[in-house]
């Protein structure tokens, strides 16, 4: 079907249309918010050291870049996210595939999962911080407290939802449990595993946050906390504005990922 | 000669919190090399939990299976089993999901690949070797399940209903090619359907079941005057709506 009929084309140009639209006031509504703040901090509408500005932000972008620590602190904690993340699906995926394989193992751990999913993870990294010390590792592993227990769940889920029919049908085959695992159950839940990755990556940033809140000394949850401490509202906001972008970038990249999986496989 | 499948006095329960549910009773009959049993009877009397034991994936609990004088325990080579659907892998080519039961025994010896190579050209799949299950018509993906099972070489094949997901016109197609396909490579085969046509159209022997708990309410030999004749011939037979008649009757007076 090269040729397209009037109509389509139509459609095509007003679907285009929309997009370009919807794009333009995106950045519309970007530009008239730095403005509004910007000259309300100007004409002293808003207090400028509390609220800070575009351009003190602009400005603390370049002395940090300028010594080298924007980096730093972004670095490490883009290090412990993706290290806790990477630790996250690694285990879960172990644990769902231990539950799957045994019944009453699953039987057995499921309330202690379930507690220790529905538990605010916040509470714990105090208590992970004092038995850990206070270090980078630690802080890893408060990321993973965050999203380890869920992700678990959700993993052993999906591998529970596999249909019983296509189990039944490597069983006919003459394939075991291992085979029943190989062929059908993790490649079934590829889609589910992938909506877990997407999930767990935002939460993993949550944890290292709080970890780095309570002891670091480096990282942008550090510097947040240092920040608000010592009243330094321009690097606390620019803090955040970089937490922003980090956790947009990570999720694409997720997102990414997924996109060109699925179409490797065509699911 | 012995039978190759020998089935006498079984009977199995389900077993829930909710209570036993008693599917199958005091089953015996018995199938001959080269022939081809279809069985019939209410949907829910116990026809795929037959199906089940005589392939083994689970085991009477009272009465035996042999097969060719051995009993049935555990899953068995020599049985071929299609289920209802295609159960045909999206992430697998049609290639890589016909030799799945190759792959999974570790048998992908050179005549056996050569063999499913010949059937995929023979069954009109070769062109589609690397497609994706989902750009074949329900009628190839039905081909290319058969070819699956088939893969194996097995001595029996099993087949549980594996035209009732198909649209009217495509089935009796399909029940065509797959009835030439099973006479072709000379097996010995099992047909359980709950469409009494399908049965008296592809069937040495219909094997009719009662009600839950099933039992054996008739075993009914077909013969048709004119030998070799394919499904869809036999439909046009004078002897056709007799059959059909019969084991109407027997549904009615039992089922
Ligand atoms: N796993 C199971 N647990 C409990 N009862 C079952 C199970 N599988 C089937 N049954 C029951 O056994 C009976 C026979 O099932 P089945 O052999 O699938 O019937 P058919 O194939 O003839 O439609 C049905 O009433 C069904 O509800
Ligand atoms: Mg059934």
């Amino acid at each position: 079907m090269d040729e397209i009929t009037a109509r389509q084309a139509r459609f095509l140009k007003d679907h285009r249309r929309h997009h370009h639209l919807v794009t333009a006031l995106r950045f519309l509504i970007f530009f008239l918010f730095l403005a509004a703040w910007e000259i309300s901090t100007r004409v002293h509408l808003i207090d400028a050291f509390i609220f800070s500005s575009p351009s003190r932000i602009l400005e603390t972008v370049f002395t940090m870049g300028r010594d080298g620590s924007i980096f730093r602190h972004t670095g490490i904690t883009l290090y412990e996210t993706l290290v806790s993340f990477l630790l996250v699906i690694l285990v879960s995926f172990l644990m769902a595939t231990v539950l799957w394989f045994s019944s009453t193992a699953s039987e057995v751990l499921e309330p202690c999962l379930v507690i220790l999913n529905s538990l605010p993870k916040s509470a714990l990294a105090p208590l992970l911080i004092v038995w850990l010390g206070a270090n980078p590792g630690t802080i890893i592993v408060a990321g993973m407290s965050v999203a380890v227990f869920g992700s678990i769940i959700s993993m052993y889920t999906a591998f529970r939802e596999t249909d019983e029919e296509k189990i039944k049908l490597i069983r006919t085959l003459g394939g075991n449990r291992m085979h029943i695992l190989c062929c059908v159950v993790f490649p079934s839940s590829i889609p589910s595993i992938l909506s877990i990755l997407k999930v767990n990556i935002g939460l993993c940033l949550v944890g290292v946050i709080i970890g780095e809140f309570l002891a670091a000394r480096e990282g942008l949850g550090y510097l947040i906390i240092y920040a608000s401490q010592i009243f330094k509202m321009n690097y606390l906001i620019t803090s955040l504005i970089i937490l922003c972008i980090i956790a947009f970038l990570l999720y694409q990249i997720i997102q990414k990922l997924e996109h060109y999986i699925r179409k490797a496989r065509k699911i | 000669m012995s039978p190759l499948l020998e089935v006498s006095h079984v009977c199995y329960s389900y077993h829930t919190l909710s209570g036993e549910t008693q599917a199958l009773c005091d089953i015996t009959f018995s199938v001959d090399e080269g022939e081809f049993l279809a069985i019939v009877g209410p949907s829910g009397c116990g026809k795929s939990t037959l199906l089940s034991l005589l392939s083994g994936l689970i085991e009477p609990e009272q009465g035996s299976v042999h097969i060719g004088r051995l009993p049935v325990s555990g899953h068995r080579a020599g049985i071929g089993y299609m289920l209802q659907k295609d159960h045909l892998f999206e992430w697998r080519t049609v290639y890589k999901n016909v030799i799945l039961g190759l792959e999974i025994q570790k048998r992908l010896t050179k005549e056996n690949l050569e063999h499913v190579e010949e059937m995929l050209k023979d069954y009109g799949l070769a062109a589609f070797k690397d497609s994706r299950p989902s750009e074949l018509s329900g009628g190839m993906r039905q081909r290319a399940a058969l070819i699956r099972t088939l893969a194996l070489n097995p001595s029996l094949l099993l087949l549980d209903e594996p035209f009732s997901a198909l649209d009217y016109q495509t089935r009796l197609n399909v029940c065509n090619d797959v009835c030439g396909i099973i006479k072709r490579e000379n097996k010995t085969a099992i047909l359980v359907t709950h469409d009494l046509s399908e049965a008296v159209s592809m069937a040495d022997r219909i094997l009719i079941l009662s009600r839950r708990p099933a039992g054996i309410v008739k075993i009914l030999p077909v013969h048709f005057k004119e030998k070799g004749l394919t499904p869809m011939e036999r439909r046009q037979a004078p002897e056709f709506k007799d059959y059909f008649n019969e084991i109407w009757k027997e549904l009615n007076a039992h089922g």
